[in-house]
């Protein structure tokens, strides 16, 4: 390496910010092609029926309607129905048991907003007016929002092939070593826990333009992913839209994800079809309402949770079952998420010798539920940080000493749930944290509140994550459909500028700054000479995308080994140039420089010198341009303590979150502005979950908080100024150290707030989101005098 | 959103004319209520008469001892009013923490009353304080302007042209805003004037703004916050959903209400 006042570890500001805060980004709905009209979606509002009859005859007839089309056309057309990418395999053997999910349903709806038929149209205005004209008859059938509800005997059947509604029933874990520990237990802590359901909410709503161009036989779709290859390898290979060679999808500016803009939804894959079938580009963009209806939401767990404990009050064993919705349909990952994102986690950062859990998923009449800022670890965080806190108290001990006694302190460690972790140090970050929330004088800020009125209360969160998915054997072996590599091109121009293609897509992680970062670090170029060319199958050979924190560990890795190979180029190259041996050559600054003389060359000219190619080495051939792919060895294991401080007011239940200190650590870090900024969100997310957050369902499967009026999103005054820190363990498992920092904030932190609560209010009966009316009701069943008062 | 012809009205009998001539006319003020609503394709008027433009219809003076607001007169500039903030304290707060700093800039105190939303702030002012609603045909006494949810006494084609309220010795607004869309979950306004004590909930009620009775004789007797905090409330009347349940908000009533007395020291 050879450094630069902008490479590894610079505080330098957001390149892409510009075009944002001006209002130039570039999205989708942006983009414009002669001749396009505008699709409409006309959607179920019923959560399960039966389709009896639908009649577009008027809706034909009305002014610039090009086509009304429906599910009986898509699937005529051998259109595929929406596949899940992760086999799962319940305990018994048997393969997960998959619903058919059609793009456009034309028998069976399964849940409010599903689309039954879309309307092209030459305004978006007239497509509208259209889709409320087709005239849909339904039967409608019972329904059924609650997973544990679905289970029951006699719930209304979704999926003829999922009987009972279950999808799998799977284990992981040891179950006998498990039931050997409980047996020798000297104690036993037992707890419900329910993860509540979460809408996604990127601020950019989902959107696609589809154009298809009969003389080439070739398709183009912008589309907000973010994974622009994977689209096309799921819309070629299994959706028989086209061959990959015939379809490009580009993913523009891409207003956040947090991974809801992961999947193919049915939208994209209709306007595809539907733009060959009416021969017009079709552009789409989702409305608020279809956001909250269509987007795949996130988490909805039911879990029961025991640990049992040695007289040392060291933990020996671990037993949880959980019952996890997927909605209505099996979204692209969604039997990963609370699988093996999720019980592989359970250790948490603890030398755990048996854990066995038990997780079943199942089918409702729900949205689709699918990986969400943190997939399946924010679920086994929260589980583990509950239950960690609830067994100290209950054993009478310091919630920070019983987790510092069952830390796990030599690396590598395999815990029985999987995963090896690498490297760590979590009495660092623990200290760290205790220090700065001033731990010790809890006691008198606690006394000080109370003489406000005020009840306050701190919670502590241990957590531990796995990012830089993944390992593609490893996962393979586990299910997975794709392997979770990574891949990059530095190209290097004849004038010394460098342009780096990546497969990561940046959706607001900042990726054209960080990359460019480490592209001057290496070579010494300043930031202005580099740029990062991303979502377009068309420039970017392939790539697998961003989620679960990846684009550090793992597309950093594959630039980084891409800039190898060039600067070993251009250093041998350098080395002919300058009649030196390679060994002599050192690169400083941009330059290339023969030790001991005063002889040098700027890498511009090195790279100039490989396109004129008029003096090269003997056999070398011209250029300055090389690819690379990274296959982790391993996961990756950000980890960090977190500290909440709340005060509650006990006549109206409000929280207030007074302090919030989190020591992370993500190893390396790239640039700390961006990380925080990273620490911030996720955070603001972890809290909204905690405090406010919740999609509600009625009975009949109606989404109560369908809109900002009622579901809700954290604002700026809902947070506290968060105090934030690290604490770095390098990372063995990849070149550059990372470890990922993009989802650790939501991961850690609910926990953190909702022990913080329970700890102000003398009562663990308590579940998100805490609102202040929820949290009014558990302290009045657990004080009935004193908060009628 | 549906198509819709826009109209600017110059006047107030401008507006009226214009309102009778159209097919399925509406007031359009703030437009912050309607133009969602019509966005959500859950209204759709042929046209909309714009009143924001008529002067007549905007400003803040004094008048007879209480003030006159003119109904196309914005949130932002009552909670701004020196004379608001001087004579009727608890309306200028009020009216600074309606919605967010875009709602206050556009909606109106006139929208707003004529809207008559169960959880809207003003329509409490206006019942506590006893306040008189000036309309192109009549005057309205608050107390037989607000009928029930999001009705009025308004007809068809009346245009709410200014609200007079009468001076209060002390008045104050205490509300528990609903978390997501912060209009209020229990709001309460207390108004002490020559009159005796008015107290008017809103946002908890099943039909809508509703005066108090046990608070108004609580503080009748005593006016403290102490002398409010054993009233109850009846949750049988009053509103139950995903934010809180109807005994919640029957205890936001109290506890606001305290919080109320207590701001008017
Ligand atoms: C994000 C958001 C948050 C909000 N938060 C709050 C809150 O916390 N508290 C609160 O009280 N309100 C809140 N509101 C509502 C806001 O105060 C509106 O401005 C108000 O309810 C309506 O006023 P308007 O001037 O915008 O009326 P418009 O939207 O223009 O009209 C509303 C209705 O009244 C009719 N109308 C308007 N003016 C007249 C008139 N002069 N005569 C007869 N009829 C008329 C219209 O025809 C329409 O039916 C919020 C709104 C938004 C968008």
């Amino acid at each position: 390496m050879t450094g630069s006042a902008e490479g590894i570890g610079a505080r330098v500001t957001r390149r892409e910010d510009k075009r944002f805060i001006i209002g130039k980004g570039r999205y989708t709905d942006d983009m414009n092609v002669a001749g396009m009209c505008h699709a409409a979606f006309v959607r179920s509002p019923h959560a399960h029926a039966k389709v009896a009859s639908l009649d577009a005859d008027a809706a034909r007839a009305m002014p610039g309607v090009i086509a009304v089309l429906t599910g009986e056309e898509l699937a005529a057309d051998g259109v595929g129905n929406l596949i899940c990418g992760w086999m799962i395999h319940s305990k018994d053997g048997t393969p997960m048991k998959m619903g058919a999910w059609r793009a456009l349903e034309h028998e069976t709806v399964r849940h409010v907003g599903q689309a039954v038929a879309v309307v092209v149209a030459e305004t978006r205005a007239q497509a509208r007016d259209a889709a409320d004209a087709v005239v849909v008859d339904y039967d409608a059938l019972d329904a059924v929002v609650d997973s544990l509800d679905a289970l029951k005997p006699g719930a209304p059947q979704i999926h003829p092939e999922a009987e009972g509604n279950l999808i799998y029933d799977w284990e992981i874990g040891d179950e006998a070593a498990t039931e050997a520990a409980f047996a020798s237990a000297a104690h036993v802590t037992r707890m419900e826990i329910r993860n509540n359901r979460l809408v996604p909410n990127p601020m950019e709503p989902r959107s696609a333009l589809a154009h298809y161009e009969e003389a080439d036989e070739h398709y183009t779709l912008w589309t907000t992913s973010q994974n622009p290859h994977v689209a096309r390898l799921v819309l070629s290979a299994f959706y028989n839209i086209a061959p990959e060679h015939k379809l490009r999808v580009i993913a523009p500016d891409v207003g956040g994800g947090f991974g809801s803009k992961i999947y193919i939804y049915p939208e994209e894959m209709v306007c595809l079809w539907a733009s060959k079938k009416t021969g017009v580009p079709v552009k789409w963009t989702s409305d608020r309402t279809e956001a909250f209806l269509t987007d795949a939401h996130g988490r909805d767990h039911h879990s029961e949770a025991e640990v049992a404990l040695d007289a040392d009050n060291k933990i020996i064993g671990l037993r949880v079952k959980t019952v996890a919705n997927l909605g209505a349909y099996m979204s692209l990952f969604s039997s990963s998420v609370p699988t093996y994102l999720y019980a592989t986690l359970l250790s948490g950062q603890y030398d755990i010798p048996a854990i066995h859990c038990n997780v079943k998923t199942v089918y409702t009449n729900t949205t689709p539920v699918d990986a969400y800022r943190g997939a399946g670890r924010p679920e086994a965080t929260y589980l583990v940080e509950r239950v960690m806190e609830t067994t100290a108290r209950e054993v009478g001990m310091d919630p920070a000493e019983f987790r510092r006694k069952n830390f796990v302190r030599s690396f590598p460690h395999q815990t029985p749930v999987i995963m090896c972790y690498d490297a760590g140090d979590y009495d660092a970050s623990l200290d760290a944290a205790l220090k700065a929330i001033d731990y010790d004088g809890f006691a008198a800020r606690k006394a000080e509140a109370a003489r406000r009125g005020k009840l306050r209360g701190i919670g502590l969160s241990c957590y531990i994550e796995a990012c830089g998915i993944a390992p593609s054997q490893a996962v393979g072996s586990l299910g997975a459909g794709v392997g979770l590599w990574e891949s990059a091109e530095v190209r290097v121009n004849p004038v010394g500028t460098i342009e780096v293609l990546t497969g990561s897509h940046s959706h607001g992680q900042g990726h054209e700054t960080t990359f460019a970062q480490l592209v001057s670090e290496r070579l010494g170029v300043g930031l202005d000479t580099v740029s990062i060319v991303h979502g377009d199958t068309d420039k970017v050979q392939f790539g697998m995308g961003t989620y679960g924190s990846r684009s550090g560990a793992v597309g950093m890795s594959a630039i980084s080994k891409a800039l190898d190979k060039v600067e070993s180029k251009a250093r041998k190259l350098a080395a002919h140039l300058m009649e030196a041996s390679e060994g002599d050559i050192t690169l400083e600054g941009g330059t290339f420089k023969v030790a001991g003389t005063d002889k040098e060359l700027p890498f511009f000219q090195v790279a100039l010198a490989a396109y004129t190619a008029h003096n090269m080495p003997e056999g070398m051939e011209p250029g300055l341009k090389e690819g690379a792919f990274y296959d982790p060895t391993n996961f990756t294991f950000p980890a960090g303590t977190y500290v909440c401080e709340v005060e509650v007011d006990p006549e109206t239940g409000k929280t207030e979150v007074v302090d919030f200190v989190a020591a992370d650590d993500f190893g390396t870090i790239i640039n700390p502005m961006i990380v925080e900024g990273q620490v911030h969100g996720g955070l603001t997310q972890g809290i909204g979950q905690a405090l406010l957050e919740n999609a509600a369902y009625d009975a009949d499967g109606q989404l109560l908080s369908a809109s900002y009026m009622d579901y809700t999103m954290p604002r700026a005054d809902d947070v506290p100024s968060y105090r934030l820190m690290t604490t770095v363990t390098e990372c063995p498992g990849n070149p550059l150290g990372m470890k990922g920092c993009g989802e650790a904030g939501a991961i850690g932190s609910p926990p953190a707030v909702i022990n913080a609560i329970t700890d102000a209010i003398g009562t663990n009966a308590l579940e998100m989101p805490a609102t202040a009316a929820n949290v009014w009701r558990a302290l009045k069943s657990a004080q009935p005098a004193q908060a009628a008062e | 959103m549906y198509e819709t012809n826009y109209h600017r009205a110059t006047s107030v009998d401008d507006a009226a004319a214009k309102l009778g001539a159209a097919e399925d006319a509406k007031v359009l003020s703030g437009g912050q209520t309607l133009l969602p609503t019509m966005k959500q394709r859950l209204a759709a008027p042929s046209d909309v008469i714009d009143v924001t433009h008529i002067a007549d219809m905007k400003g803040i003076t004094e008048s007879g001892g209480g003030i006159r607001i003119g109904a196309a007169t914005t949130h932002a500039e009552v909670a701004g009013s020196e004379i608001v903030k001087r004579m009727l304290p608890g309306l200028a707060a009020l009216a600074g923490h309606i919605g967010d700093p875009h709602v206050r800039h556009m909606g109106t105190i006139g929208g707003s009353l004529a809207n008559n939303d169960p959880a809207a702030d003003y329509p409490s002012a206006a019942l506590a304080l006893g306040a008189t609603i000036h309309t192109n045909a009549r005057q309205i006494s608050a107390e037989d302007f607000f009928t029930g949810m999001f009705e009025t006494a308004l007809d068809e084609s009346e245009i709410v042209t200014a609200v007079e309220f009468p001076k209060a010795s002390a008045c104050a607004y205490a509300k528990y805003p609903n978390p997501a869309s912060r209009y209020a979950m229990a709001g309460v306004f207390v108004a002490r004037t020559d009159g005796g004590v008015r107290v008017a909930v809103t946002g908890a009620g099943q039909n809508g703004v509703f005066r108090h009775a046990g608070l108004e004789d609580a503080l009748a007797q005593s006016f403290s916050a102490d002398a409010v905090a054993g009233v109850t409330t009846d949750p049988d009347q009053l509103l139950a959903d995903i934010h809180g349940s109807a005994e919640y908000r029957a205890n936001l009533v109290t506890v606001m209400a305290k919080r109320a007395v207590a701001a008017c020291a």
